[in-house]
């Protein structure tokens, strides 16, 4: 419905009727009120457009393989599978494995850290980009703006295995902050890696210092197209430089906002899988082990195929759900929709 | 403030500012005005300047700092960590020694080439493919256009799930493969999106004329789109090359053998977790000092690690906006 919707718009975006669309040679005007395209036979649009089909097979084929047949693979979640009576010998059971996931107390928790660590980041990452977008847009001189943008997108591009060793270098118990601590004769007990009760601080921090630098990308290019001569009439009409902000500049922000904002709602089962899986050993299950890693767990680890791929599938319905919501919230809001996010 | 609009008014672009309640308006005409700064905005308050400085230069120093430890780290002796008690901020005295030891073979260097064809073949394929499927998808007239779309666009919205997708690839026998680091992951619909985008914002009347000159499909998109889609492309080329370069799941997952480790799996091995690696006497204690040895070494892998991205990144880096966002927020 959603898809459908914007794949519409997209098409009224085109320029149509295609101006390639009945091949070479006629001029643009003449086409006016011609049959429309379909029209054509099977076998004319089969030649014409051949290339085009082979060209997007490879793809097609690899996303069969490798995203498709997996989604059928979820039928063992309503089977009692092993690995060596295989699919189709496995005896079926019924929604026995959603009662499993449901009325396991390890898969409750699970769901709770991954709600909780989604809400503390939302508040607590969610509006760095913003800040820094609007510090950094503020800067005047070009060469000032460009050096900053490269740094702080920078650790974006680090692996999350890279990201939890500099921390870990910096935060844990032989690292820097501790050693400075005990040079200064206050005690060495300081150890953010392996601490629980902090951990949710300690995830925030690692996704601002690697992600915060990045997400400022998208809000630059929604204050690039504010043009400078709304600017320069509010200044005319005596705005200063915060009612100037206010009135120009967060209002141009504000669709990127809500988006991002809907986007983070439909992505809310979905943590750093990375990022937790590498630190789970180090603070312990009860508060890393979110529904991603609790079904490689029970999965890969524990050997219960059907139950792990259970809940793996329940995570997978809400999410779509999610995502399809926050889409219809989108259109609420007077936006385009979740389909933006490509 | 209206009334102030009336008199600030006519004066703009001369030295009057356009809101005279600002404190720093007073001061104007003794400051060098900066030429990127336009002429209705009124000066920066020295206070508001001074926040941002700081604010700017701790998050600045925040990302700096912690790569110049590590890489001064890994260039100290062994000596120098343990006066410094671990990690060295002020470099003194400096050697290649790590470097030479974890590239002189053994399992890191292995890790090193292993992370490196994997990259470079996954790279390859992956640019590839999706170059190809976003030229085959940006006409929207063309044959099955939009169920082909949709084959894309729902994996973007609902996964199979870790569990299927593992047991596929087992019983494909892809098991401690390299290509199980490559093929699942080959094709991002978000980047072939991207593409689509960028290929289908460029001029229909170029594409006509090469077709009137008789040119197909394949000749239009290697001699006319490409060359006039190469910052997109180094862009995605980018994101799927830094994809596979990062990627440390999917080796725990598919790589059982620990000699075809890509190198974010030493890395977590042997860093974060501190596993004795063999014939580097990382992770073993050091009796005299009671220090663990091998931080230099450890600090080097580090480094290895971080080296490619950085030297690709400045060269696509002044792309992204251009190639990212066109594609992204037109989406």
């Amino acid at each position: 419905m959603s898809l459908g919707q914007t794949l519409r718009n997209r098409r009224d975006a085109t320029p149509s009727p295609d101006p390639v669309a009945e091949g070479a040679g006629a001029p643009a005007p003449s086409r006016r009120g011609r049959p429309p395209v379909r029209k054509l036979s099977l076998r004319t649009r089969l030649r014409r457009d051949g290339a085009l089909l082979l060209m997007v097979l490879p793809a097609v084929a690899l996303l069969v393989v490798f995203a498709y047949v997996p989604m059928l693979g979820n039928v063992i979640a309503w089977q009692s599978y092993s690995p060596y009576t295989g699919f189709v010998d496995s005896p079926f059971v019924g929604w026995a494995n959603f009662v499993r996931v449901f009325s396991n107390p390890l898969f409750l928790d699970a769901v709770q850290n991954t709600l909780v660590i989604t809400a503390f980041q939302l508040v607590f990452f969610f509006p760095v980009p913003i800040v820094l977008a609007l510090l950094l847009n503020s800067i005047v001189t070009p060469r000032v703006r460009t050096t900053i943008q490269s740094i702080v997108y920078l650790p974006h591009f680090f692996s999350w295995v890279l990201v939890v060793t500099v921390f870990q270098q910096i935060f844990g118990g032989a690292g820097l902050i501790n050693q400075t601590l005990r040079e200064a004769g206050l005690g060495s007990g300081f150890d953010l890696m392996t601490n629980p009760d902090t951990f949710l601080v300690l995830l925030t921090m690692q996704s601002v210092w690697k992600d915060a630098g990045w997400g400022i990308i998208i809000f630059l290019a929604a204050l690039s197209t504010v043009p400078p001569e709304q600017y320069e009439a509010a200044a005319v009409d005596g705005a200063n430089r915060w009612r100037r902000m206010w009135h120009v500049t967060l209002p141009a922000l504000r669709p990127v906002i809500i988006l991002l904002l809907i986007l983070r709602l439909g992505d809310a089962l979905t943590v750093g899988f990375e990022q937790l899986i590498l630190q789970r050993g180090a603070v312990g299950a009860d508060v890393a082990e979110v529904i991603d890693t609790y079904v490689y767990y029970q999965g890969v680890i524990y050997g219960d195929w059907s139950f792990a791929a259970a809940a793996g599938l329940v995570k997978g319905v809400v999410s779509l759900l999610l995502v399809l919501g926050a889409n219809k919230l989108a259109h609420v809001f007077g936006e385009s929709g979740v389909y933006r996010k490509s | 403030m209206s009334e102030q609009t009336g008199q600030g008014g006519p004066h703009i672009g001369t030295t009057v500012v356009a809101v005279p309640t600002d404190v720093a308006s007073a001061r104007t005409p003794r400051r060098r005005r900066s030429k990127h700064r336009a002429a209705w905005e009124e000066p920066p308050s020295v206070a508001g300047q001074t926040v941002k400085v700081v604010v700017l230069a701790a998050v600045v120093l925040a990302i700096v700092f912690p790569l110049w430890t590590v890489v001064i780290t890994s260039l100290s002796t062994q000596a120098e960590t343990i006066r410094a008690g671990g990690l060295v901020v002020v470099p003194g005295e400096l050697t290649l020694g790590a470097y030479t030891q974890i590239l002189s073979g053994g399992i890191v260097t292995r890790a090193a080439l292993v992370s490196t064809g994997i990259t470079a073949v996954g790279t390859v394929i992956s640019t590839v493919v999706s170059v190809l499927a976003a030229f085959g998808l940006s006409r929207p007239s063309s044959l099955w256009h939009r169920p082909i779309l949709f084959v894309f666009l729902i994996t973007m919205f609902f996964g199979a799930g870790m569990i299927p997708t593992y047991l596929l690839v087992s019983s494909l026998g892809l098991i401690d493969s390299y290509w199980a680091l490559i093929l699942p992951g080959a094709v991002s619909a978000f980047n072939v999106l991207i593409l689509r985008n960028f290929f289908m914002g460029i001029d229909q009347g170029i594409l006509d004329a090469a077709r009137i000159d008789g040119a197909g499909d394949w000749r239009i998109l290697g001699r006319i789109v490409l060359p006039m889609s190469k910052a997109v492309t180094a862009v995605v080329a980018l994101f799927y090359g830094v994809g596979y370069w990062n990627a440390f799941f999917n080796a725990i997952l598919y790589i059982n053998d620990n000699a075809k480790w890509p190198l974010q799996l030493v890395l977590r091995s042997y860093v974060l977790q501190g596993v004795t690696l063999p014939g580097s006497g990382v992770g073993q204690v050091d009796v005299a000092s009671g220090q663990v040895t091998g931080l230099p070494v450890q600090m080097a892998v580090v480094v290895l690690a971080i080296v490619p991205i950085l030297l690709v990144y400045p060269f696509v880096q002044r792309h992204f906006t251009k190639g990212v966002i066109t594609g992204a927020i037109k989406g």
